[in-house]
């Protein structure tokens, strides 16, 4: 589906990752993998050190953390909110929605809108999404777009599949209306026959969480993991990205009637190096222009990992020149979804450690 | 060609003789992490991108197969 908008720019993205760092060679010995094994793969997948949350932080947790330097700074007024928009896989309640609880948190004004999003990898664009038609109403001024997720909870250590990448962090980004015309282009599909290629089996009402649903069981691979524990089929979600992705972004072009060349980066969900430089090559993209050093550096917090890209790779550059940007996320749902939109000298583009 | 493939396979996985073998992924030889690696080498060693839709375990299935996907994709002996 391609969706287009009218007259809306991102003026400021802040990153928030905790301070804990985890490195890969401290947990290679729970893998059922030899070190030299372990370590060819470290190099393939980017895998490094990883920011995991210390025990008890939520995804509130960091939203808070992240509006609280924004506000002390002076970079974001509590009355100029009309919206906020939480995108979390993670979050503190199944009720009530963690966005009123960020807003109660600050006392925000009553006449705005929360609303909770469950989406991972493709939820920022998703959000970007919303946030856009948001922006659509009279009332609506400025929304505060928070991408969090405290995921490591949910991977069991002894899962080589998913353990050395996950990542725990949380972003904040404003999108306001723009007085200079500008159209942004945007592509998303969806395809929930395969809900169950990443899926927490248990814990929601499908499947209640229990002492059974806790205990640990080996696959076929040796990965150890409970129903508890989220579970990726990571053969499927490779061969799904690398077949979906680039028809997306290729249509996305046409669509904007741009070249691949015109595009200043691509900054894209963070699932591993091996992925990226994969769909980096098939798409003809020179590999430094889509970056891919978020796992290796903070692990991947799902739909966080596209804001926490932008920081970590343009940083204060962001506040001084304007580049055309082609974001993409896929994958949980199966979604995968894209924008491309100028990003214009932001007020400001930093990472700060909770 | 086929000999470096085979290089590259024994260095991976050195516990296995794989010219005696015919379907190295259903008979467990390499799993999906040593297909990555796999790939990454063959890129290197060919100077090559393999494409990510091709990444299959059919095609890691043999020497035979490894070679056609490596040619297929632009590498030479």
């Amino acid at each position: 589906m391609n969706l287009k908008f009218a007259n809306k720019k991102i003026t400021g993205i802040l990153t928030i990752l905790p301070k804990n760092e985890v490195k890969f060679e401290d947990e290679m010995d729970n893998y059922n993998f030899s070190h030299a094994k372990s370590l060819k793969l470290k190099m393939a997948m980017g895998y490094n050190t990883h920011r995991i949350a210390g025990e008890g932080v939520c995804s509130s947790d960091l939203c808070i953390y992240g509006l609280d330097y924004l506000f002390e700074k002076g970079l974001l007024k509590k009355e100029e909110i009309d919206a906020l928009i939480l995108v979390t896989q993670s979050p503190d309640y199944f009720m009530p929605p963690t966005s009123n609880v960020i807003q109660g948190h600050f006392a925000l004004k009553q006449d705005m809108i929360c609303m909770d999003i469950n989406q991972g990898c493709a939820g920022y664009i998703i959000g970007l999404f919303e946030a856009f038609m948001l922006l659509e109403q009279d009332e609506i001024n400025k929304v505060v777009l928070l991408n969090a997720d405290v995921l490591s909870p949910k991977v069991s250590m002894r899962d080589r599949n998913s353990n050395p990448l996950i990542g725990d962090a949380a972003a904040v980004t404003i999108v306001e209306k723009s007085d200079t015309p500008c159209t942004i282009f945007g592509n998303i599909k969806m395809d929930g026959t395969a809900f169950d290629a990443l899926i927490i089996p248990a814990g929601g009402s499908k499947l209640p969480s229990s002492l059974e649903t806790s205990q640990l069981h080996e696959d076929a691979s040796g990965n150890f993991r409970a129903l508890d524990h989220l579970v990726m089929k990571g053969d499927d979600v490779f061969n799904f990205v690398q077949r979906e992705v680039p028809p997306m972004i290729e249509q996305l072009l046409t669509t904007a009637g741009c070249t691949k060349e015109d595009v200043d980066y691509y900054m894209f969900h963070q699932p591993n190096k091996f992925m990226l430089s994969k769909l980096a090559d098939k798409l003809g993209v020179p590999r430094e222009k889509m970056p891919n050093n978020i796992v290796e550096n903070f692990g991947n917090a799902s739909g966080v990992s596209i804001p926490t890209a932008v920081s970590y790779n343009l940083g204060a550059t962001l506040t001084r020149e304007s580049f055309l940007i082609c974001f993409a996320g896929f994958g949980v749902g199966l979604t995968w979804a894209s924008v491309l939109m100028r990003l214009n000298k932001l007020d400001f583009n930093e990472i700060i450690n909770f | 060609m086929e000999k470096i493939i085979a290089e590259i396979l024994t260095n991976l996985r050195p516990e296995f003789d794989f010219a005696a073998e015919t379907n190295f992924v259903e008979q467990g030889l390499l799993d999906s992490f040593d297909v990555i690696n796999l790939v990454t080498e063959l890129d290197k060693q060919f100077g090559i991108s393999i494409d990510g839709t091709d990444i299959l375990p059919e095609n890691f299935a043999s020497i035979e197969t490894i070679k056609n996907l490596v040619q297929k994709n632009g590498g030479k002996s």
